[in-house]
């Protein structure tokens, strides 16, 4: 069967979804690496060994003066680990920034991402769901275009939970909150502030989880095809 | 080769050529105002510049938050500190009388202060956090001399860029630019909480940087030296941390 090529992604889209990617696997490991040297997390401004707890992980940790009811501690990788974070943020931030300039004005959010007024009604989120929870196999069509829950999930993932963990990142930085108190008081304090870094962690984490698990049900080469050449065969794989 | 594709080459060189000198001019200018770190170098030297560059242009005259007294840490966290030998604990049992600071380095008049000199100067206090590294942080009442007031008294030559600043334990040694060293919050802490410094916390004196991590706020300090060379201290790199694998700069 002879294929021909049709473009699904523009240049932009594919090599800063990959800028995102790297940066962000690199942002994870140092992260939680960091996190080993520290397994407690506390809310307000302060919080240590000493002081009671939000929650811990209960993990061994990098650092002997840390309580984890491990009898051993753990190698000390914090100083690369910290290194990669930073420089790997200054990635994903500038190439988040470019993204986010070519994206208003190339029209990409408004075409590829923002719903269409007819899809965003609640009956048709909620058969868009009832298809997701089936496993349904996504049509031919939608190949092509992003479905409703898709576009609310990217927004959602674009425009909420990269700035908030990027905003919570900085307000971990005493030199920065110098500049701008009000980036950490309000969220409650230096420690909320790591502590809600953790939780956007994990959720960005399930969106990972989710997309990789999608991007398999939808036909994984046709998918890192489309990402990688920009376009997609058609007709699409055979099923 | 036709006349469009030499165009498009000597555009291309001319284009990669202002990129260059562009790229080298702003290393001229990053260095004159300070925004090139000494740990530059490496895989992760243009994460580390970007980020002291960043700080540094946004940060110049900022201070670090201070707290009412009501949110002083009841229990703050002291972290672990090497045993600290014989000869500390005979400076303990005398009250540390015989304590000096020494000042040396680009500076006019070269000092040694003992602790009741240090007292006998201007003080000054604030209720700063202190982050460690690791993500615990405890707040503290912090009293102690302005470093920018013993730079003045000891007269610091212009050209002097870095504060380089050793503890009594040998391993552990720093360096400020001036910008840090003469920021109004930075300290040689002698008291915590309105008590002599504890020694588990770095007494009998602490350098206290309001705006960078705990490790920069390095314990038991014996000596100050000035200089504008600090490629001549330890590995070149600008303190003992990036010689164990962190960043010199620790504003975040």
């Amino acid at each position: 069967m002879a294929e021909t090529l049709r473009l699904r992604h523009s240049l932009l889209v594919r090599v800063t979804h990959w800028l995102v990617t790297l940066s962000f696997l690199a942002l994870l490991v140092s992260g939680l690496e960091i996190v080993v040297s520290h397994p407690r997390f506390y809310w307000g401004e302060t919080g240590n060994r000493n002081t009671p707890t939000l929650f811990k992980i209960p993990i061994p940790s990098s650092r002997e003066t840390v309580p984890t009811g491990y009898g051993y501690v753990l190698p000390d990788e914090n100083g690369w680990s910290r290194y990669l974070h930073f420089q790997s943020a200054w990635v994903l931030v500038l190439t988040g920034f470019a993204y986010g300039v070519a994206g208003f004005f190339t029209g990409h959010f408004r075409r590829n991402l923002l719903p269409a007024l007819v899809d965003a009604s609640p009956k048709r989120l909620l058969s868009s769901i009832a298809q997701h929870l089936r496993f349904a196999r996504p049509s031919p069509e939608e190949a092509w275009s992003y479905n409703v829950l898709q576009r609310l999930t990217y927004l959602v993932v674009i425009f909420v939970l990269f700035p908030m963990i990027i905003w919570t990142g900085l307000a971990m930085s005493p030199s920065f909150v110098s500049t701008v108190p009000a980036a950490v008081n309000v969220l409650g304090g230096q420690q909320s502030a790591r502590t809600l870094h953790f939780f956007l962690t994990l959720a960005l984490v399930l969106f990972l989880l989710i997309h990789l698990f999608m991007i398999v049900l939808s036909g994984f080469r046709n998918r890192m095809r489309a990402m990688i050449t920009g376009r997609v065969a058609e007709p699409l794989e055979r099923v | 080769m036709n006349e469009l594709t030499r165009r498009k080459l000597i555009a291309t060189g001319l284009a990669a050529a202002a990129g260059a000198s562009g790229l080298a001019v702003a290393a001229k200018v990053a260095e004159r105002y300070g925004l090139i770190p000494p740990d530059s170098g490496g895989v992760y030297g243009p994460g580390e510049t970007l980020t002291y560059a960043a700080q540094r242009l946004l940060t110049r005259h900022s201070l670090a938050r201070e707290f009412p007294r009501s949110e002083i840490s009841q229990a703050p966290f002291a972290n672990e500190v090497d045993p600290l030998g014989e000869q500390f604990q005979r400076l303990q049992q005398g009250a540390f009388a015989d304590w000096r600071l020494t000042v040396d380095g680009l500076v006019a008049r070269p000092a040694s202060f003992s602790l009741a000199e240090l007292r006998s100067f201007p003080r000054r206090s604030h209720i700063t956090m202190i982050q460690c590294e690791e993500g615990w942080s405890y707040i503290a009442e912090w009293t102690g001399v302005p470093l920018s007031h013993v730079l003045g008294l000891v007269e610091a030559h212009p050209p002097a860029r870095y504060v380089v600043y050793r503890s009594f334990q040998p391993e552990w040694w720093d360096s400020l630019d001036m910008g840090d060293a003469l920021h109004p919050q930075t300290l040689l802490a002698l008291e915590m909480n309105g008590d002599d410094l504890p020694v588990a916390f770095g007494g009998p004196l602490r350098m206290r940087v309001s705006r960078q991590l705990g490790y920069k706020n390095v314990k038991y300090l014996t000596r100050l030296t000035l200089t504008d060379n600090i490629k001549s201290f330890g590995k070149g790199l600008g303190s003992a941390a990036p010689e164990a694998g962190y960043a010199w700069y620790a504003g975040l």
